[in-house]
């Protein structure tokens, strides 16, 4: 009997990410929720501009690559053609919480049918280390190699917090992957805001806090210390709203 | 009976299923270099494994399949 | 709808669209077009449509890029300044082989510029507008009525070729009602294998992408592209030629500047001077072909614009050298009196002076 496998709706490819890098766990949990729903055939995912640029290669579901920060616009145009696909976007922090801060944050206004997964690793991987939006207060980068300057260029997105006072959106979680519990967490999160667009409930976001090894400049076993350390104190794990019964929030 | 397989050549020899695992019977083999240039994580004592997917949930890149006889 | 309905360009601009087929609208506000967005907005939900009003022309034309790549007819439209936003989106639906129908209502500029009429974007619609090698087929319309049967074309055209369509109408063809007629034969929309609409498991996964990072990849992308618009230019351009045959100075013009131009060409005949009129009915591709015989024959064109001398490049290129072609220009929202293109067929039949 198989306890363990690789989900079918990844493709059997290798993925380009640095060794030790997050987004393939959460490349995973995405792909096991879309094996236990029975969706792949109806999935149709947006690639972002950033390390997860060639999700399209990875996802065995239908997919879309959108520039950078557009993903939102990009789900709702194939929503509202296409009712009864699912529809999902896979958004880093360059992408969601900068150049895209429009796009998501009137998806989620709109309470969009769709779900978001927001990879925060607070940095810019893609482009070689520089600050991000979620950078925290003093982090070095490319961009910022004295330390993130509050004085300078302001305090770090809070994409979660920042949305929920919103009408619109059903739910906003946000979870890490840097142990086995906090995995099993972000998996549990994941498969709800894909529920909640199966059930039409309307707009779902799970933050996900992900490591960067390479350009943290730390090994991945420091990295997922460092998520614990610096990372989850400034953006605290859980859910944020959640508009179904009994919802603990 | 618990058997884990290692799909090698797509590991990266970050290590993170060998800090996971709470019976410490993984490693990075040291004598070992797969396609991709990595030394791949191995299994020492398989008789040890419990199956608790550990490090199957730690792993990014997916290479490890767990299988109960 | 056999019977003429009077009607304003924009309007029958969006009412054609619904005829053609598109159901999902998206849009933003902006004058001299925002009729288009007020009547989908309107008819869209009594048909089972989408009107959607984006937060911003980027995220627009980002909502048609999604609704193309699920395999819809789909449109936006848009005014000068918008259209520089969504040069973005369109660049990326050029790139990844999506058909769709881009309005747009030309202001004057640059920047904010004004809201009355204008032709200056003629350079950005007709060289691709965003980065990179491509090209939107672009129509021109000149009357209320051809705003609609080009909008009808514009979607056959798109999903035809796979690339995005503009249409390039300014703010007085938008504005003016006309009696049109929506007596149309209709195409169907062809079938669209490559569209993201969900494998259903009965195939490989679509992938909708612009996408290459091997430079050998890409250069084969753009090499293919470029060999349909090399079919594009040798089956689509149109144009109307107007009293051309005996004529020894031949106006060049499109949209609104060339129904001005063609009052002034009835007062330079009443006076005895042979003029004619070529009109670019697709400014991309451009029809050469007229400009090429016509410069055998004629003694020179004169290029009449709402621009400061955009059409000119192009009638110049397609003329080949064998004429002098002048410049007659309003711009920032003006628009000639036919006396005063009379008054520049005067100067070329005296020789230029």
């Amino acid at each position: 009997m198989v306890i363990f496998d690789k989900p079918k709706a990844l493709l059997d490819v290798p993925l380009h990410y640095c060794p030790g890098c997050t987004h393939g766990i959460i490349h995973r949990l995405v792909a096991e929720v879309i094996d236990e729903l029975e969706i792949e055939g109806k999935t149709v995912g947006i690639a972002p501009v950033g390390c997860a640029v060639m999700a399209y290669d990875y996802f065995s579901c239908d997919m879309i690559e959108a520039a950078h920060g557009r993903a939102p616009a990009v789900a709702t145009g194939v929503k509202r053609a296409n009712p009864e696909n699912i529809v999902f976007t896979y958004q880093g922090d360059g992408d969601l919480a900068s150049i895209g801060t429009a796009e998501i944050v009137h998806a989620a206004a709109r309470n969009e049918n769709i779900t978001v997964i927001f990879v925060n690793n607070a940095i810019y991987g893609m482009t070689g280390g520089q600050m991000a939006p979620t950078s925290l207060v003093g982090q070095v980068t490319q961009t910022s190699p004295y330390g993130r300057d509050p004085k300078l260029c302001g305090y770090p997105v809070k994409i979660c917090e920042m949305l929920s006072p919103l009408e619109g959106p059903e739910y906003l979680e946000r979870v890490a992957v840097n142990s086995v519990v906090n995995v099993r967490r972000a998996k549990k999160a994941i498969k709800k805001a894909f529920e909640n667009q199966l059930n039409n409930k309307g707009f779902s976001l799970v933050e996900v806090i992900s490591s960067c090894p390479t350009n943290w400049g730390m090994t991945p076993q420091n990295a997922l210390k460092w998520i614990d350390d610096n990372m989850i104190p400034y953006y605290p794990l859980g859910v944020y709203k959640d508009r179904s019964e009994n919802a603990e929030v | 009976m618990i058997k884990l397989t290692f799909r090698t050549d797509f590991c990266k020899g970050c290590g993170l299923c060998v800090d996971v695992c709470p019976k410490k019977i993984l490693r990075i083999a040291p004598d070992t270099i797969n396609k991709k240039g990595h030394h791949p994580a191995e299994i020492t004592e398989m008789d040890k494994c419990i199956g608790c997917a550990s490090c199957a949930t730690m792993c990014p890149d997916c290479i490890i399949k767990i299988e109960k006889e | 709808m056999s019977e003429k309905v009077l009607m304003k360009g924009n309007e029958a601009i969006a009412e054609a669209a619904i005829i053609a087929g598109c159901r999902h609208y998206f849009g933003y506000p902006i004058t001299p077009q925002t009729e288009i967005a007020a009547y989908m907005a309107k008819r869209m939900p009594k048909i089972g449509g989408t009107f959607l009003q984006a937060e911003s022309e980027i995220a627009a034309i980002n909502m048609v890029y999604g609704a193309s790549a699920a395999g819809m007819r789909v449109m936006t439209s848009s005014s000068s300044p918008g259209i520089s936003l969504k040069s973005e989106g369109i660049s990326y639906i050029a790139g990844s082989d999506l058909p769709a129908v881009i309005v747009n209502a030309q202001r004057g500029g640059p920047g904010l510029g004004g809201i009355q009429p204008s032709q200056s974007d003629y350079f950005q619609a007709t060289r691709g507008g965003g980065h990179g090698d491509y090209h939107m087929i672009v129509l021109t319309p000149a009357s209320v009525q051809e705003m609609a049967e080009l909008t009808i074309k514009a979607f056959d055209l798109a999903d035809k070729y796979r690339m995005p369509v503009m249409i390039l109408a300014d703010g007085t063809i938008g504005q003016m009602m006309e009696p049109v007629s929506f007596d149309f034969k209709l195409n169907d929309a062809p079938e669209k294998p490559w569209a993201t609409t969900g494998t259903k498991m009965q195939r490989e996964h679509n992938v909708v992408n612009s996408l290459f990072l091997k430079p050998a990849d890409l250069e084969v992308e753009n090499m293919k592209r470029f060999e349909r618009y090399e079919i594009v230019k040798e089956n689509e351009p149109m144009y109307e030629e107007y009293m051309t045959e005996d004529a020894d100075i031949v106006l060049a013009a499109f949209g609104i500047a060339a129904r001005v131009c063609k009052n002034a060409i009835k007062k330079a005949r009443r006076e005895g001077i042979k003029v004619g009129l070529i009109r670019p009915i697709t400014v991309w591709p451009f029809p050469t072909k007229p400009f090429e015989k016509i410069a055998e024959t004629c003694k020179a064109i004169i290029s009449v614009e709402l621009s400061m001398g955009q059409l000119i490049e192009d009638v110049r290129l397609a003329s080949g050298g064998k004429v002098p072609v002048t410049l007659c220009n309003r711009v920032g929202g003006m628009i000639p009196e036919p006396e005063e293109i009379l008054e520049e067929i005067h100067k070329i039949a005296n020789g230029g002076k």
